[in-house]
């Protein structure tokens, strides 16, 4: 089977493309990619005026499989990220079992084969059980197919432990991701402390409670010589420790996510338990300092931390409200309206964070547009003006607080291996086989 | 009743950092002409007859539930308890479904008080009652602020160029939040000081100045204010000891003295008798405390008549 996908602008940050060009798939791999294709008996999909990108990857997603089905599960979390334009993801380990070893990471990718979407990638415990005391079986996970090792949802709060995990890890070239949160200064958190925390009464979360970790981590990144990768930087003081770090040679990687670049804790004004989120909305002062470490590199990947939740976990008093949100779906929407329409970074920087930069933070061979390799393909129209409906979505979550917001910029086009998994209505074009398309999405 | 138009500005009251200066006058208006209600020997008129508000109380405070359950009684209101202690609040019942039950039983208020900061806005999203708050979590006790400016008009006469002593356990306090946006609304300084752990963040946006110590906040008060402390915050770690607090951060003669001699002395009860203020003081002249209670009552057949009954008379 050949498509020839046609006409679209191909960034490919990774290649420093940016041109027209045409792509062609051949058995689900990419065959050539010139300035223009013509063969006989493919099928031609015109995506003039559109944005070609790798894949995009999302190295930060909680998918909720096994055991909290009701929020989300592999299924329907990869529908989410297929509608966002992503093509691979990596899903956080904190589930019910954890996935701690080697069975539990065959669970998850037989799970999401069956789905049969996009690549989910499954990060592994750092400690058995999720519990913060002993390292969990890497080596096997490893073996199994486990991407990097995490506890994310807690910090890896013993720093004997995380030291080890580090050493441990680097024996499998994996990568340690850390939610960087001192639990002492965390206690009992609600919201950033400052002046939100004061008026609303919210027990606060000092800016601290992640800076004292991002600096261990650092330091023990520097010690053991071996790279850590610090999840969700919230505030302007861990962003100038890694972008100190860096200069010194360390090897730490990071990222930020949609929401901590565009809202402040002025969100949760009100008490919208959908601004509730772990670490929290912070200052103008800290977005901005995220802005800059977006575009000076310190910061190398957007992730969403999507953390679906069911209504009753968040309709309840905002202290016994759960934390997190979803972003799949309103990802991309955001960065491109938000970050790039506003002239923070450029286009291809955005996408560089969302392809080259997970890749590279994973250690995985994604993320680029290679000739002989897998066919997958984000297509972004950016001119596409949407609204976000949290009653849309694929994922089974409706925990957002950008219910409403009007965007520019969506992907309309997924291809994973060739295999169109995500069609937007508004893509026009007779060749692309909805009722196809639908089927493989919900057999 | 004094005044005009009778109806506030807001539908609930959640808080006072929204109401008007107008709306707190008209309270204190309203709170005034019905105290003399509290003195008489049948304590009943028939305004809010046909009435009925419920009282939930998710956190024990006899205090405060009886000072409401009076008011409302007074006013010849339907009033009923609903407190955490063998009620299905206390089997698991979520404030939603609670609130859904209220909303089907036709209630037309409901006065909530609750460990969460936010409940009372939350549960005011999900009922069409008006609701009153009554203390959420460390957020804010609109009626307490009240009852306190109340108390103070009455001696002073007036509620506006008064230098205003906050002092203590600022942090949680939700007492402090509401009475800062009382009276620095009608026109007063609001100091505040304690130690620091027990100090929020940027709290002077909120309208206090925050005073180096103890005797800078006092010095020259109308009004000291001092918040109870509670021994968890100790277990904590926030202050080392009761007896080092009382020390650096109790209220004595001493101290008392650097106000103004007129000054009045506050406490939102009940007090740690000699740790917050010293019982010398506690009985003294200058102590308003036992009058508080009595505006209480006032205060809240106010905000009751002002809220469930104001707009049909
Ligand atoms: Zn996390």
């Amino acid at each position: 089977m050949k498509k020839i996908l046609k006409g679209a602008r191909v960034i490919d940050p990774n290649r420093k493309v940016d041109e027209v060009r045409d792509i062609l798939v051949v058995d689900g791999s990419i065959a050539a990619m010139e300035k223009k294709i013509n063969i006989s008996g493919a099928q031609v999909i015109d995506l003039t005026g559109l944005i070609l990108t790798p894949g995009l990857i999302d190295m930060h997603v909680h998918f909720r499989e096994p055991g909290y089905e009701y929020k989300e599960d592999i299924e329907t979390g990869s529908r989410s990220a297929a509608a966002g334009g992503f093509t691979t993801v990596a899903c956080m380990p904190n589930t019910k079992p954890p996935v701690d070893n080697a069975m539990m990471v065959e669970y998850v990718k037989s799970r999401a084969l069956k789905s049969g979407l996009v690549r989910v990638l499954p990060i592994g415990c750092v400690s058995k059980g999720l519990e913060g005391k002993e390292i969990a079986e890497m080596g096997d996970m490893v073996e199994a197919g486990a991407v990097a090792f995490s506890d994310d949802g807690r910090p890896v709060a013993d720093s004997s432990l995380m030291r080890k995990a580090l050493m441990y890890a680097s024996m499998f070239d994996r990568v340690i991701i850390d939610h960087c949160e001192d639990p002492g200064l965390f206690e009992g958190g609600q919201v950033n402390e400052g002046y939100i925390s004061t008026l609303l009464g919210l027990q606060g979360i000092p800016a601290s409670a992640e800076e004292t970790m991002v600096a261990r981590n650092i330091l023990l990144a520097r010690e053991t010589g071996t790279r850590v990768h610090i999840a969700h930087v919230s505030t302007k003081g861990s962003v100038e420790l890694i972008r100190r770090a860096k200069a010194e040679g360390v090897k730490v990687t990071c990222e930020a996510t949609p929401h901590h670049l565009t809202l402040t804790e002025e969100a949760v004004v009100g008490y919208d338990t959908n601004a509730k989120m772990n670490p929290p909305l912070r200052t103008k002062e800290d977005v901005e300092a995220l802005l800059e470490g977006l575009k000076d590199g310190t910061i190398d990947v957007i992730a969403s931390d999507h953390a679906p939740h069911s209504i009753d976990e968040k309709d309840v008093e905002f202290d016994k409200a759960s934390f997190g949100i979803v972003g799949l779906e309103t990802s991309l929407g955001l960065i491109l309206n938000h970050i790039v329409g506003e002239g923070k970074l450029n286009l291809g920087q955005a996408i560089e964070k969302m392809t080259i930069g997970p890749a590279r933070a994973l250690g995985i061979d994604a993320g680029s547009l290679t000739i002989g390799k897998p066919a997958d393909i984000t297509v972004i129209d950016p001119d596409l003006e949407w609204t976000v409906d949290k009653n849309k979505f694929f994922s089974k979550g409706r925990n957002t607080p950008f219910h409403g917001w009007k965007l520019k910029g969506k992907a309309v086009l997924t291809m994973v291996g060739g295999k169109i998994v995500y069609a937007d209505e508004n893509i026009s074009d007779d060749n692309i086989n909805r009722a196809e398309i639908l089927k493989a999405s919900y057999k | 009743m004094r005044g005009g138009n009778t109806v506030l500005s807001q539908k609930h009251l959640l808080g006072l950092e929204k109401a008007t200066k107008r709306d707190i006058e008209q309270i204190l208006d309203t709170a005034e002409s019905f105290k003399e209600i509290i003195d008489r020997d049948v304590k009943k008129v028939p305004t809010l007859r046909g009435k009925s508000v419920v009282n939930l109380f998710y956190e024990p405070s006899t205090r405060t539930r009886t000072s409401f359950e009076l008011a409302g009684k007074y006013l010849s209101a339907d009033t009923i308890n609903f407190s955490s202690s063998g009620s299905s609040v206390q089997k698991g019942e979520s404030l939603k479904d609670t609130a859904k039950t209220l909303e089907m039983m036709g209630i037309d208020a409901v006065v909530i008080r609750h460990s969460s900061s936010g409940a009372a806005e939350f549960l005011s999203r999900h009922v069409s009652a008006k609701v009153i708050n009554a203390g959420d979590g460390t957020h804010e006790h609109p009626t307490q602020a009240l009852l306190d400016m109340l108390t103070v008009r009455e001696k002073k006469g007036t509620l506006s160029g008064f230098k205003v002593a906050i002092l203590g356990d600022i942090l949680h306090s939700r007492v402090a939040r509401s009475n800062i946006f009382g009276f620095t609304k009608m026109g007063s300084e609001v100091y505040v000081a304690g130690p620091q752990t027990l100090m929020p963040r940027e709290i002077e946006k909120m309208g206090a100045k925050v005073a180096k110590n103890m005797d800078e906040a006092i010095d020259g008060a109308d009004v000291v204010m001092a918040l109870r402390i509670q021994l968890e915050r100790q277990k904590k770690g926030l202050f080392p000891s009761q007896r080092e607090y009382s020390r650096l951060f109790g209220i004595d003669k001493k101290r008392l003295s650097l106000a103004k001699p007129d000054a009045l002395l506050l406490h939102p009860g009940p007090v740690n008798r000699g740790v917050e203020i010293s019982s010398e003081i506690m009985d003294g002249s200058q102590s308003v405390i036992n009058e508080q209670v009595k505006s209480g009552v006032a205060i809240r057949m106010a905000v009751l008549y002002l809220l469930i009954g104001g707009a049909r008379q």
